[in-house]
């Protein structure tokens, strides 16, 4: 497991702290722990929801009825940091309205591997899938506060530290995925810390732990990784054509998510960006713009006013 | 382009929390920024006059900055905690750092020109607050082009040189008000040379925006987008034509230019949360990306 070492805190440089000696190496460095929310045995509880408002006490959001289906939390913010997103599909007819033995018999198949949100023979499908801040590999948030209250810890998650943030606001829109949002009536941004107080005592986060599914599994992120590796191809064996991982690899925009999933349809169904891009990938290019043009407006001013006559 | 899926019309991105003071401080630290520069240079040119009006522009400005971004901030009492690390990935940090060294030098230049203060200290801050107002006119660009946000995101290389033609337009315009239309040559011609620049090149920032412009072609960010565009149009002419002859008009001209400006700056705020809030200006350019790729 590569990890992103750009943004991690160096050992012993804290002002007037003790040095507390070097970082844990060997078998005695934490693994990077994530999460891995297998979205195709979802249904839609929302005990994720509950317990982590529960237990990291987080302020009430009410937010009316929606009409979207289940869903009237609507979004990750300041004081949502677990949303269940809900997703009602047409899907070709059921096996009740004269499908054809193969169609039958990939749902039969589907039955088998455990997708439970496939509604037989009613013609709908419902897609249900927690959602949760990524914990990116390249976090924006962390890249762009300026106060150094966004960190990494040593489990390779990224946490708001409440007593340094100063509400600039500027993780806000740096986030490619909407999760991190400023708290009204406080003024500091507030998102999940995949409960970096249980960690420390050798607990899983709170919708982990409250999740009756195991949709949300928690644990060492590659260990994570191989399991839904398998699990994408049993469903793919199944006949779920448009099955997919998001957010497992190294390599796309964001450098992997500490939080991954599996989806059943693309991603943007679910309301999360196809290709999301860390905006700092692009810090050369911006920087090297902004000097450009400072320098530009230096010789426009210079040549307007040591240039031609008084 | 094809139908672009969403989640119920959701947006992906959210919005900024930014209020009203932060396209005020782009405008304000472009004319403060550009008038230390425009300040110092009329300096060297022996044109005293000037440079004292120029450094009193360049001090309003910066002095105006602080505020509105203390003003800005969830917790303000924290402002300091700015100043606690120095970041380049954060062109909030690094943008920080040149406020304060700016302003420094500023307040200690604008006080040597008006009250003789410090002459030997002034003789360093004369020109680093020149050096350091150029940056403080374009970073900005590069603070709001470091975010998701589409329309800035995908303007990182020509937003810079939008808001510094602005800055220099800003510097220029201010200048005319302060100054009798005998001396204020020099002031006609860096307002002029600015406009020209910011009309052209938002111009050429929108149309290489692609998908995404769509968000300057509605709303707020397209009233904000016309306003400027006419009272730059109208105020230069003005300033071209009669900015010689008449002071009320050369006035006028100035107060349009100004007013341009800001809306200017307006205009690339508001299209920034327009953009934010439309998930199929998110999404379609990234699914159209991966379809490229594949």
């Amino acid at each position: 497991m590569k990890l992103d070492i750009r943004a991690w805190p160096q050992p012993g440089t804290r002002s007037g702290a003790v040095d507390p000696g070097p970082a844990p190496t060997g078998d005695r460095a934490p693994r990077r722990l994530g999460f891995f929310t297998d979205t195709s045995i979802c249904i839609g509880c929302k005990a994720c929801e509950v317990a982590c408002k529960e237990w990291n006490q987080i302020p009430m959001s009410l937010q009316g009825f929606t009409g979207h289906s289940y869903d009237n939390t609507i979004d990750l913010g300041a004081d949502t940091w677990r949303h269940v997103a809900f997703v009602e599909q047409q899907v070709p007819a059921g096996v009740n309205d004269g499908a054809s033995l193969v169609e039958a018999a990939g749902h039969e198949a589907l039955f088998d591997a455990g997708v439970q949100t496939y509604q037989e023979g009613d013609g709908i499908r419902w897609l249900m899938a927690s959602d949760v801040c990524k914990h990116c590999t390249h976090a924006a948030c962390l890249e762009v506060c300026p106060t150094g209250a966004l960190f990494r810890t040593e489990y390779g998650t990224v946490v708001v530290q409440e007593d340094v943030c100063n509400g600039c606001g500027y993780c806000v829109p740096a986030c490619p995925f909407g999760v991190i949002d400023q708290r009204e009536g406080d003024g500091r941004v507030w998102k999940c810390t995949l409960c970096y107080d249980r960690l420390k005592d050798d607990k899983e986060p709170a919708c982990a732990q409250a999740c009756p599914t195991n949709s949300i599994q928690f644990g060492e992120l590659e260990e994570l990784r191989a399991r839904a590796g398998e699990r994408l191809e049993r469903l793919r064996d199944a006949g779920q054509e448009k099955a997919q991982l998001y957010l497992a690899d190294d390599s796309d925009g964001i450098g992997g998510g500490g939080a991954f999933f599996l989806l059943l349809d693309d991603p943007e169904v679910y309301g999360l960006p196809p290709d999301p891009v860390d905006t700092v990938r692009d810090i050369g290019e911006i920087w090297r713009a902004a000097g450009l043009a400072a320098v530009a407006l230096g010789a426009g001013l210079a040549a307007a006013v040591l240039g031609g006559r008084r | 382009m094809s139908e672009v899926r969403t989640y119920h019309g959701q947006p992906v991105l959210k919005e900024p929390v930014w209020t009203w003071e932060i396209p005020c401080y782009f405008f304000a630290g472009g004319l403060g920024g550009a008038s230390a520069g425009l300040a110092y240079l009329c300096e060297l040119r022996g044109e005293g006059a000037a440079g004292r009006r120029a450094w009193t522009v360049a001090l309003a400005g910066i002095a105006a900055s602080p505020l509105l971004l203390v003003s800005d901030l969830g917790r303000p009492a924290r402002f300091l905690n700015m100043l606690r690390m120095a970041k380049v990935t954060s062109p909030m940090s690094i943008g920080s750092w040149i406020l304060s060294v700016s302003g420094t030098a500023t307040t200690l230049a604008a006080a040597h020109a008006h009250l003789g203060l410090l002459p030997r200290l002034a003789r360093i801050a004369r020109p680093l607050a020149a050096l350091a107002g150029l940056p403080l006119s374009s970073y900005t660009a590069a603070l709001v082009t470091n975010t998701a946000v589409p329309v800035w995101h995908e303007a990182r290389t020509t937003l810079p040189f939008v808001f510094v033609s602005g800055a220099g337009l800003s510097a220029g315009a201010a200048l005319v008000l302060v100054t009798p239309v005998g001396d204020a040559r020099l002031a006609r011609r860096v307002a002029l040379t600015g406009a020209v620049g910011e009309l052209a090149l938002t111009e050429v920032m929108q149309r290489r925006l692609g998908e995404p412009a769509r968000a300057y072609k509605s709303g707020a960010a397209r009233a904000f987008d016309l306003a400027a565009r006419a009272a730059i149009t109208v105020g230069g002419g003005l300033l071209a034509a009669r900015g010689r002859h008449s002071r009320p008009v050369a006035a006028a001209a100035g107060t349009l230019l100004l007013a341009g400006a800001l809306s200017a700056r307006w205009s690339v705020f508001k299209a920034g949360f327009a953009s934010a809030a439309d998930p199929t200006i998110v999404i379609g350019p990234q699914r159209e990306r991966l379809k490229r790729a594949a």
